[in-house]
């Protein structure tokens, strides 16, 4: 007799298990199912058109691997954006991360007037890219805009010339629009790691004399290493990828000097080659560099939380 | 050891000038859509001239509002429904297969969207979904899965499990359980993800611009648009009014949801 009940208890339990699992994938469903159809297939996808012969009007034209990484590699503005991606890259992220934690040490103390403060820094984090750079495209104007006669009442500029029209002036009026929108967002994940830190220690460090300088670089510094070290690979990444900013501000120009990697895929696809083959070569070379970064910068960030 | 007062009012002047630099740009374009500019609609006196040119812009305004609405109506129930059942199945069912379909999940993070356009642009021609509002739709979903399921695991861990067993004794099967003991729950994490997954297909701007043609523009696309097809001479009235139209509702939210927002934000900073 007892050995009956015994085996009816695994056998309850394995049907307990199947039961757990036609439930948990059932839930799981469409999950799975969005990204087989939309993810999958299209890297899929991306991997077949990278290595065929696809033009914009003409579809598929057959394999023709390696010529499109060949024509890509091949192409003047291929190292240019890509040395212009990184420039931008690099002045973008410096001045994020330095604006975000001098932003998140002013009003980190709560109070209200630092919330109205911090409310006044984020609001912009709010906007869209796309409408932030459609703003600033119009404070850039010399029609209607504020900045060319302010510029050009200090001599800096011609009247009624713009900052868009050369390719450094529309670099920075670029990064203006950046650290403007993101300053906030910035500020606020410094903010967070800053409140991790406990209070006794600048105490301590007051108690041994220790004066404003020196605790932050003693103190603050060194504890706020892995909230830096995450805002930077956001900074980063977000950075190399960059679009809607340029495409709105400058489409690229002046003479194609603000291209970067991003819209050189989109020009590829429908201005300069209406060539889906090299897009798709070039989008699978920003694919595998964003996947190669992400796989270093995570495994950077897992040794620091260690 | 207290600050001595005229440091403090001189900290106080420049704090106040930096908060200005950051908000003076949007009182800035929301004072100008109403004023007078020669060479918008808008030419003399103050008034809603811009507005009455967004409306008559192409398809219009309203149409191009409507295509907004209805992408982000998909996105959010769609993130918000698919993110908490997967959510629920990774952190409440035992069986093969739930950590790959995890970490899956939470691979889309790796690659970035602008690489994927290309071949998805093909892809909705061969299924049919190209140029539909949709198909806009499901792309920004897809985006939002990994951070969203990711925020739903988490608030589905942080409830003990005792609470739906109870519920399940008294006959209730999992999926009722889940509608009425857990999701009252983690509603809180439901409005941050519906709220990223809004924000995010509010403001797109790249993914229409590849999937979409301009009957079926987003507003920000139809914005860029407008502001190129008026052959060199730019309205930058009907500019900054197309702009003010596209904050609203994100200043709105901003401000009425701040709670959220920073929640959504620390989420996004633990992704790692």
């Amino acid at each position: 007799m007892p050995s009956v009940s015994k085996g009816a208890v695994p056998e309850r339990k394995s049907k307990a298990r199947a039961a757990q699992t036609r439930r948990g994938l059932l839930y799981a469903l469409p999950d799975w199912a969005m990204i087989v159809l939309l993810f999958f297939v299209p890297i899929a996808l991306l991997f077949i058109m990278a290595c065929s012969r696809w033009s914009l009007m003409g579809g598929n034209r057959g394999l023709n691997f390696p010529d499109n990484f060949i024509a890509v590699f091949e192409n003047k503005l291929f190292g240019q954006s890509i040395l212009f991606t990184l420039e931008y890259t690099v002045i973008v992220t410096i001045f994020l991360l330095v604006l975000g934690l001098g932003l998140a040490l002013i009003v980190q103390e709560s109070s209200k007037w630092n919330n109205v403060l911090r409310t006044c820094f984020l609001l912009p984090s709010a906007t869209g890219l796309a409408s932030a750079s459609l703003l600033f495209y119009a404070l850039y104007s010399p029609q209607v805009g504020p900045v060319t006669k302010i510029l050009s009442f200090f001599g800096l500029m011609d009247q009624g010339g713009s900052v868009l029209a050369t390719g450094q002036s529309a670099l920075w009026a670029t990064i203006i629009v950046i650290v403007w929108r993101f300053s906030g967002y910035y500020m606020l994940l410094m903010m967070i790691g800053l409140q991790a830190i406990p209070g006794d220690l600048y105490e301590a460090a007051r108690m041994d004399g220790a004066g404003t300088w020196r605790i932050f670089r003693s103190v603050t510094l060194p504890l706020m290493k892995p909230t830096i070290v995450m805002c930077l690979v956001y900074c980063v990444t977000g950075s190399i990828l960059a679009f809607d900013q340029f495409f709105i501000l400058t489409k690229g120009g002046p003479n194609n000097s603000t291209m970067t990697v991003v819209q050189l895929i989109y020009n590829f696809a429908f201005d300069s080659k209406k060539d889906l083959g090299m897009a798709a070569a070039l989008s699978l070379l920003v694919l595998v560099a964003l996947v190669i970064i992400n796989a270093i910068q995570m495994r950077g960030m897992r040794d620091n939380t260690k | 050891m207290t600050t001595p007062l005229w440091k403090r009012i001189v900290a106080r002047v420049l704090q106040s000038l930096l908060a200005l630099a950051f908000i003076s740009p949007l009182i800035w374009v929301i004072v100008c859509s109403f004023s007078p500019q020669p060479g918008s609609a808008q030419s003399s006196g103050w008034g809603v001239a811009n507005y009455l040119t967004l409306f008559g812009y192409q398809e219009g305004l309203p149409v191009y509002l409507l295509n907004s609405v209805i992408v982000s109506a998909i996105s959010v129930v769609l993130s918000v429904v698919v993110c908490t059942l997967a959510g629920y199945s990774f952190s409440r069912f035992d069986y093969p297969g739930r950590n790959l379909g995890f970490m899956v999940t939470l691979s889309i993070l790796m690659v970035p969207y602008a690489s994927l356009l290309i071949p998805l642009m093909v892809w909705y021609k061969n299924i049919g979904l190209n140029d539909t509002l949709l198909g806009v739709g499901l792309v920004i979903t897809l985006f939002q899965l990994p951070m969203s399921t990711f925020i739903m695991r988490n608030a589905f861990d942080a409830i003990p499990k005792d609470m739906e067993e109870a519920a399940m004794v008294d006959g209730c099967n999992s999926f009722q359980a889940l509608l009425k003991i857990l999701v009252p729950v983690v509603k809180p994490s439901m409005v941050t993800v519906g709220l990223l997954a809004f924000l995010e297909a509010w403001n797109n701007f790249m993914i229409p611009l590849y999937l979409s043609s301009s009957g079926k523009s987003t507003l920000p696309l139809a914005m860029v648009n407008m502001r190129q097809q008026t052959m060199g001479v730019i309205d930058y009235g009907a500019t900054e009014a197309g702009v003010v139209v596209l904050l609203i509702p994100c200043a709105i939210l901003f401000l009425a949801l701040q709670k959220y927002y920073v929640k959504g934000f620390m989420a996004g900073a633990v992704k790692g």
